[in-house]
């Protein structure tokens, strides 16, 4: 009897824990970012993305994500600002309308936390990043959170004359929030 | 009864008469630039400034207070008088109204005012863009009505001294400086 009711425990957290997340809800979801404007941090955040996802926390090495901004979506707060990042010397999203980032592994850190490695790709320059995020089960939901820092410059975001980083730092804080449904 | 401001008194006239005139200049050129590294340096410039009127406005009010300034010509008719006072009155509390609405206009548009990139000016206001937009109106009339004031500021001292031929003027400028 002990021995059925101990399956029955562990059959039961198996199948709790072998939900796959998949669903993303653009909704409850968020890409933000902050940077440095002459030692004052700013921040701003891009109004249309979408994602691809596989997670099951059982199984966090075979979980996939893809990612797509719309770079063209930018909300810096003052609209002569964002007119200014879709421009060439920032996003140039006519050419490049699209930041996409493709995981390549994802490591389990213990707990909730976990190590998404992968590749970033932002107006034709590419550059590996490793992503370090929360997972939280809240109900038939799931929500990741996360940041992460990148260099402007190696995206060449913020060409001529914006290219020194005394107003504009190079280093921009990625902060992103998914939440996806299980299947 | 004393019949000139004190040497802090003129300083603090001349210095803010200096600093606010520039102030003004700065926000009308600097808004109409197109978005460029200089015209971010220039907004976080002008918000030191104002921050720095700020305070010294707060140190004027301070002398002004515990400094009784000499007293308006007894042969100046009351109405006069009065309208000098509101005159006064209404370039104390814009420059008092000025710079708050400035920092709440920065606040309400999520930039955060930093003095010299070293003291940060906490935000009172969360980041609202409607609310931003109210703000930098307000912001503009106040300094529209403010240049109309100071015009009639220079306009009354002219008179004083040209029309009138008193000591208005003159007891504000540097050579009739008292000891103190």
């Amino acid at each position: 009897m002990k021995k059925l009711a101990l399956a029955f425990t562990l059959a039961t957290a198996f199948s709790v824990q072998a939900v796959e997340y998949t669903q993303v809800q653009a909704d409850k979801s968020s890409v933000a970012f902050v940077y440095k404007q002459m030692g004052v941090a700013v921040d701003g955040k891009f109004k249309r993305f979408s994602s691809q996802l596989n997670f099951d926390p059982a199984k966090p090495a075979a979980a996939k994500a893809t990612f797509d901004v719309e770079l063209a979506s930018v909300d810096t707060g003052a609209p002569e600002g964002d007119d200014e990042v879709a421009g060439k010397p920032w996003f140039n999203t006519k050419a490049f309308p699209t930041a996409r980032f493709v995981s390549s592994s994802v490591k389990s850190l213990g707990g909730n936390r976990y190590e998404v490695a992968g590749q970033l790709s932002i107006k034709g320059k590419s550059q590996d990043v490793v992503v370090p995020a929360t997972f939280t089960a809240q109900g038939n939901s799931g929500v990741f959170d996360g940041s992460f820092t990148i260099r402007r410059a190696d995206f060449s975001i913020g060409e001529g004359s914006w290219a020194k980083f005394d107003i504009v730092a190079n280093d921009v804080l990625i902060k992103f929030r998914i939440t996806a449904a299980s299947k | 009864m004393a019949t000139h401001y004190t040497k802090t008194a003129k300083g603090l006239h001349w210095l803010m008469a200096v600093l606010l005139i520039g102030l003004i200049a700065l926000g009308f050129y600097m808004h109409d630039l197109p978005l460029s590294p200089e015209k971010l340096k220039l907004y976080s410039w002008h918000k030191w400034a104002g921050v720095t009127a700020f305070l010294l406005v707060l140190v004027r009010l301070a002398w002004r207070i515990t400094h009784i300034p000499p007293a308006l010509p007894v042969n100046m008719p009351k109405l006069m008088q009065l309208a000098a006072h509101a005159g006064h009155l209404a370039l104390y509390g814009l420059m008092l109204a000025i710079p708050l609405s400035g920092w709440l206009m920065s606040s309400a548009k999520g930039f955060q005012t930093v003095w010299f990139g070293v003291l940060p000016i906490p935000d009172l206001l969360d980041k609202n863009k409607e609310l931003g937009d109210l703000l930098q109106t307000v912001h503009m009339s106040l300094n529209l009505l403010f240049i109309i004031t100071i015009v009639g500021h220079i306009g009354a001292a002219l008179k004083h001294h040209f029309i009138d031929k008193d000591d208005i003027l003159t007891r504000m400028l540097p050579k009739h400086a008292k000891e103190n």
